[in-house]
């Protein structure tokens, strides 16, 4: 039986019904980042603080005097989040230690776009990891700085039209390919990194629980489609996760202790970027010979991928 | 009673922090201040102080990192100088906007470029609005002291926001002097624990920098121009504790020879003790000088500087910064514009000096006093000059 299919059924067994960030706050309608983050709390349950970057999911969520939180929450700026987060979990530690507060276990986690994680936040996640900081970090990679208005960012992909890397008489948008964040946090040799996307909300979760679990430093990439940003219909979010896991354009894998794992749900054989592409305005602009050129690289990238990962 | 020492003023900045029961600090090096951060190293590493040291990889993430920590309610401390602090600058008015009662030492020190790394107060003058307390002191001693009370007043329930204290890189930091360093059970008698109002906890979950439009911002930065300002109260009365404790009174505005003088100078930092002599050489030789030595730059000490002002003709301000292409040196103004409604009020002068390092004798303290004296024609008044600068 499908899981996916048969959620209904399954959902109320699979997922904590707690809903850690309330209904009311102001993302898009057809968001994906939010569902993501929704999926996230429900994951990581009520002993969990959250130091948030300034972005998409801050600015929906904490317009004073309102908060859609049900988790305790920090936002300071945006390029700090990691380092937010290394002190809150300092603080924490030092504070059990002398029993100041009570000994539960509570798990810290950073959040930031794919600005905030990739771009400007970058030395200080590095720095945090390096550290070997007991958190999570989930980078919510809606691929261009969505908050300000669909700038380009160091993930947002080749061939992607955005108001700072648009497409134009000779320009083709995006003329760099997408920072391999996850590669970049297998680097630092941290205990967990896994990709995720809101379309497969039981690998999502089951991933966000095994960082939990872990002593220690964890990455977490989730692919956060945004229907705004990629000029594609409201009702397209969880297809378009889909057909980026698919075609390959973004693979669910986990590397545990620098071991690969291919998720189970990455098809035998994937499909064409073509089909993921068309729907959204971004891409509208490439030609034939573009995609092709783009498919090529994708293959080559999966292949890598591959040659490091063995199915379960 | 505390012990009599001898001992580098960095190292005995960490040690009386170390008296604190700190939770937690994060400091990253750069000189002058790099003494604070290894001796705070030292003292955790041999188990002395029992607290986390976050070794983060900027003073960015330094502040960010007390942030979180404070967040959380752990007493945070950080320490930085120059490029650390001005790197620092974005989050400073997030730290007191959120009411964190963060303290830091800053080594001061001149700020880039060209590159320097001796002491002025070009670092700090750029932080003035930023919501914190900021004290400032004159030796050894004094940045012991303030370094503990800095504390007790950040963290008192009517004031809640970070306190910085000022302390004159190498000028201060790298001189071995001698004082009295409090005992430990002393510090836990003057030093409360630090109970915060709300904290990042599952128990209670709180938001924490939530972000507000037109329609809160003015109010909320009302009631943080209040808090600061109220500040004061909770500032005079730790004074007073410690004055009782210790036998060390405090000022915001500090006094020496000012009650009948002529004319008066202001300074701030260490650069006060040596006036200090020049003012006695100006007093054997007859000349009413004064010296006033300004120790609360926020929140500023308005009334205590209208009252030692009011009988003076003449007021020489010192500066170790300026704001380029405007009136003079920050400190000059901030006295002029405390001094334009008063009735009575001095013709001030304003002399940009000791930056990056530079050194100014008691010799050349006279000189400024010669010089505006014999300005009969007050024709210098309300300007600027760089004393001391090759034309
Ligand atoms: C130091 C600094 N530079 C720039 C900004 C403006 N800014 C705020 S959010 C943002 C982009 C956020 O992009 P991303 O991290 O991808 O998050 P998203 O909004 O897409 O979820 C930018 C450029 C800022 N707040 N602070
Ligand atoms: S702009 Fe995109 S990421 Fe931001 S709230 Fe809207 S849909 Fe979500
Ligand atoms: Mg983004």
């Amino acid at each position: 039986m499908n899981i996916v299919e048969n959620f209904d059924l399954f959902a109320p067994r699979l997922i904590n019904k707690q809903e850690l960030l309330s209904s009311g706050h102001r993302a898009c309608s057809g968001c994906a980042e939010v569902l993501a983050v929704r999926l996230m709390c429900k994951a990581l349950g009520e002993n969990t603080i959250i130091a948030s970057a300034t972005g998409c999911m801050e600015i929906v969520s904490s317009m004073f005097p309102t908060t859609a939180w049900r988790v305790p929450w920090i936002h300071v700026a945006f390029e700090n989040t990691a380092a937010v987060a290394s002190g809150v979990e300092a603080g924490l530690k030092a504070l059990r230690k002398k029993g100041k507060i009570d000994d539960r276990y509570i798990k810290v986690v950073g959040m930031a776009g794919d600005g905030g994680t990739m771009d400007i936040g970058f030395q200080a996640l590095s720095g945090a990891m390096e550290r070997g900081h007991d958190m999570i970090f989930v980078c919510f990679d809606n691929e261009a700085y969505m908050n300000t208005g669909i700038q380009r960012s160091s993930g947002t992909p080749m061939g992607a039209s955005t108001t700072t890397a648009p497409a134009g008489k000779v320009s083709s948008g995006q003329k760099t390919w997408k920072k391999n964040m996850a590669e970049i946090m297998v680097a630092h040799e941290i205990p967990y990194v896994a990709t995720v996307c809101p379309s497969y909300p039981l690998d999502f979760i089951r991933k966000i629980e095994k960082a939990k679990s872990i002593q220690g430093p964890s990455y977490i990439h989730c692919f956060s489609m945004c229907p705004t940003g990629w000029r594609s219909p409201s009702h397209t979010a969880i297809s378009m996760g889909r057909l980026a896991v698919e075609t390959g354009v973004f693979p669910l894998f986990e590397v545990e202790h620098g071991h690969y794992r291919i998720s189970p749900d990455m098809p035998r054989k994937l499909r064409p970027i073509r089909q993921y592409f068309k729907p959204q305005g971004r891409f509208r602009h490439l030609k034939d010979d573009e995609i092709d050129q783009i498919q090529e690289r994708v293959t080559l990238e999966y292949q890598k991928l591959m040659g490091k990962a063995k199915y379960l | 009673m505390g012990k009599r020492i001898g001992m580098e003023v960095a190292i005995a900045v960490a040690e009386a922090v170390g008296l604190c029961d700190i939770d937690m600090a994060a400091v990253y090096p750069i000189t002058p201040q790099s003494h604070i951060a290894e001796h705070l190293s030292d003292l955790v590493a041999n188990g002395e102080i029992d607290a986390e040291f976050v070794t983060v990889e900027s003073e960015h993430s330094a502040m960010s990192a007390v942030i979180g920590a404070s967040g959380a309610g752990a007493r945070s401390f950080t320490a930085t100088s120059s490029q650390g602090l001005m790197l620092m600058h974005e989050l400073l008015p997030i730290a007191s906007a959120m009411r964190l009662p963060i303290c830091m030492a800053i080594a001061n020190r001149a700020v880039s470029g060209p590159l320097n790394i001796l002491n002025d107060h070009t670092d700090i003058m750029p932080q003035r609005d930023s919501g914190w307390i900021s004290l400032f002191v004159e030796n050894g001693q004094e940045a012991i002291d303030l370094s503990i009370q800095a504390f007790k007043i950040a963290e008192h329930k009517d004031v809640m926001l970070p306190v910085c204290v000022n302390i004159d890189g190498f000028q201060l930091t790298h001189m071995v002097e001698p004082f009295e360093m409090p005992s430990k059970e002393e510090v836990e008698k003057f030093l409360p624990p630090f109970v915060p109002h709300a904290t990042l906890h599952p128990a209670k979950p709180v938001t924490m920098g939530a972000f507000a439009m037109s329609d809160y911002f003015t109010e909320i930065m009302k009631a943080k121009n209040e808090a600061l300002k109220s500040s004061k109260k909770v500032i005079l009365e730790v004074w007073d504790e410690w004055a009782r404790l210790f036998g060390r009174a405090y000022k915001p505005v500090e006094t020496y020879q000012a009650e009948d003088a002529d004319v008066l100078m202001l300074t701030m930092g260490s650069m006060g003790e040596t006036a200090q002599m020049a003012i006695d050489q100006l007093r054997a030789k007859g000349i009413k000088a004064g010296l006033v030595k300004l120790r609360l730059w926020r929140p500023f000490p308005l009334a205590e500087i209208k009252a030692v002002l009011k009988n003076v003709k003449k007021l020489i301000v010192t500066d170790r910064a300026i704001s380029f292409g405007g009136p003079g040196g920050p400190v000059f103004s901030e006295i002029k514009s405390a001094m334009y409604a008063e009735a009575r009020r001095p013709l001030i002068y304003n002399y940009i000096y000791g930056l990056g390092g530079r050194d100014v004798a008691v010799g050349e303290f006279v000189g400024m006093f010669d010089k505006v004296l014999a300005d009969t024609k007050n024709e210098a008044a309300d300007t600027y000059e760089f004393w001391g600068v090759r034309e």
